[in-house]
């Protein structure tokens, strides 16, 4: 039985910095190719193409990986950085 | 804080604490600072640890520190869609104390290690991010989180992969998609026994398994399981280098691979309890940065000492090495009272002089290797191919085994064969 991405998110363990975004996209952004990239390769399937094929992305979910940033900083990705103290994933396992 | 500290480090995985309690045992001023609300909340690992580097600084740790199974079992599979191929070894051999390793979970561990810096007389801050490096006249003295203003005679830097602080005073390069893999994992709860069971495991015995192939969608990575004590981390770990022409995203090879015949039954009745991603530094010695300047140094992920060589993934104890080798420079240039560039370029000699360059060194034409696409996408087939010829009787005439082999072998081109095992094998 298949969990869908939301669900595992679920079971983690967050702070959010409500309001206060650590990673800022261009939601603008008209590469596909590019938009795909991000799509493909974020732990946690936070970056997706909705109808309009415009990117969205979700802060809240965030596993602070960096992929985002090394794949496409400069491009989709305007801003990155980590959350603020305190706030973020917390990894009970890890 | 007005007082100078001697030493600050900006990160406590295992580098930074490690670092943290050497340099306060010798009786250093120390502060710690980590960005989650403890040592270990942001970190991940597969993922095991070989534990000779931390036994040389905590003799009979896996006593007391919180390890989950110690490995006396390995596999490596070639993975297609629907076959496995595995390579099983299990032996005494692989725990014999000093060339042992034990599969930990890092958000555990780490704080273990905090506690002993701790103990040893290092302070440890945690909840604060530090946003820059102070710099006076070209020279690193301390650290910037919010508005406060933290001064150092030395910063460690043990911020991990995406070191933004060694980015930022120009220590390292952005680091590149083709350095760097991604890996996601789930913490997968089940009793002990069940565990112990499906692996066929002795108690406290643990099975470390990696597999190429299918389960990174024939890109580079694999997949991975590594037993804990009353869990599974099952994971897949993918080169950023070529994932956006991948047809299926990292979550989807991560569910595919749990349905896998293979894997599916070993994980039933499973429930999940964590869903971690991180970042793994792969390209070797080609992607370590500056590591020392006036007033810093930089230690473990967030110098790139990490080794994959495909059946064997190495980084912790890489990040222990280094914060030795950093610790040890440190304190000499405390006696000295000389943190230049010049005096902790004993940090870099010290490197070179341990098993961690020498080793990087060793393997360092692997990760070039490990980008070819026949590794993770004819090989396992081929094998798969075989083996389907040797096992599936179906009444037909036998054909003499040699003649089988070569039928998959033509496919893959004979020369690609001899080519790819003859670099593989200079490689290593």
């Amino acid at each position: 039985m298949r969990i869908s991405i939301e669900e595992k998110l679920g079971v983690n363990k967050y702070f959010v910095n409500e309001g206060h975004p650590h990673i800022v996209i261009d939601p603008e952004y008209s590469d596909m190719k590019e938009k795909k990239i991000l799509v493909n390769a974020c732990p946690a399937g936070l970056y997706k193409i909705n109808e309009d094929g415009y990117l969205t992305f979700d802060y809240a979910g965030c596993l602070e990986c960096g992929t985002c940033r090394v794949l496409c900083k400069g491009t989709i990705i305007r801003e990155w950085n980590y959350p603020v103290g305190t706030f973020g994933v917390e990894f009970r396992y890890g | 804080m007005d007082d100078k500290m001697d030493v600050i480090i900006v990160g406590g995985g295992v580098a930074g604490t490690v670092a943290a309690y050497l340099l306060a045992k010798e009786g250093l001023e120390v502060l710690l600072i980590e960005r989650g609300n403890f040592s270990g909340a942001k970190n991940v690992t597969g993922g095991r640890i070989y534990s000779h580097s931390l036994e040389k600084i905590f003799p009979n740790f896996t006593q007391e520190a919180p390890v989950e199974r110690k490995v006396t079992k390995e596999r490596i599979s070639m993975m297609t869609k629907d076959s496995t191929v595995t390579l099983d070894f299990q032996s005494d051999r692989l725990g014999m104390a000093g060339k042992d390793s034990y599969v930990v979970l890092r958000s555990v561990f780490d704080r273990w290690l905090a506690d002993k810096a701790e103990e040893a007389g290092a302070m440890i801050v945690s909840g604060i991010r530090v946003d820059d490096l102070l710099v006076e006249n070209g020279k690193v003295c301390g650290v910037i989180a919010g508005e406060d203003t933290m001064k150092a005679n030395v910063v460690i830097l043990a911020d991990g992969v995406n070191s933004l602080l060694a980015e930022k005073i120009g220590l390292k390069k952005r680091v590149q998609p083709s350095q760097v893999a991604v890996g996601v994992k789930e913490i997968i709860e089940l009793p002990q026994s069940v565990i112990e069971d499906r692996f066929n495991l002795n108690e406290g015995e643990g099975c470390a398994w990696l597999f190429a192939g299918e389960a990174s969608n024939g890109l580079t990575g694999g997949g991975f399981i590594y037993t804990n004590k009353d869990s599974i981390s099952l994971g897949i770990v993918c080169g950023l280098g070529h994932i956006g022409h991948s047809d299926k995203t990292l979550v989807q090879m991560l569910d595919d691979f749990k349905e896998h015949l293979t894997i599916r039954p070993l994980i039933k009745g499973g429930k999940l309890v964590e869903y971690s991603g991180h970042l793994v530094p792969e390209a070797g010695l080609s992607m370590i940065p500056e590591l020392y300047r006036d007033g810093v140094v930089v230690v473990g992920d967030a110098a790139g000492l990490v080794i994959n060589i495909g059946y064997m993934v190495r980084g912790m104890d890489l990040a222990i090495a280094s914060a030795e080798c950093a610790a040890k420079a440190i304190i000499a240039a405390k006696e000295k009272n000389d943190f230049s560039a010049n005096a902790l370029s004993q940090y870099k000699k010290n490197l070179d002089n341990s098993f961690v360059m020498k080793d990087l060194s060793f393997f360092q034409k692997f990760p070039k290797f490990m980008e070819n696409p026949r590794i993770f996408n004819e090989y396992p087939n081929m094998l798969a191919d075989l083996m389907t010829d040797m096992f599936v009787i179906d009444g037909e005439p036998p054909v003499p085994l040699m003649k089988k082999a070569m039928k998959h072998v033509k496919k893959v081109g004979i020369m690609n064969l001899a080519k790819d095992g003859l670099k593989g094998v200079k490689a290593l």
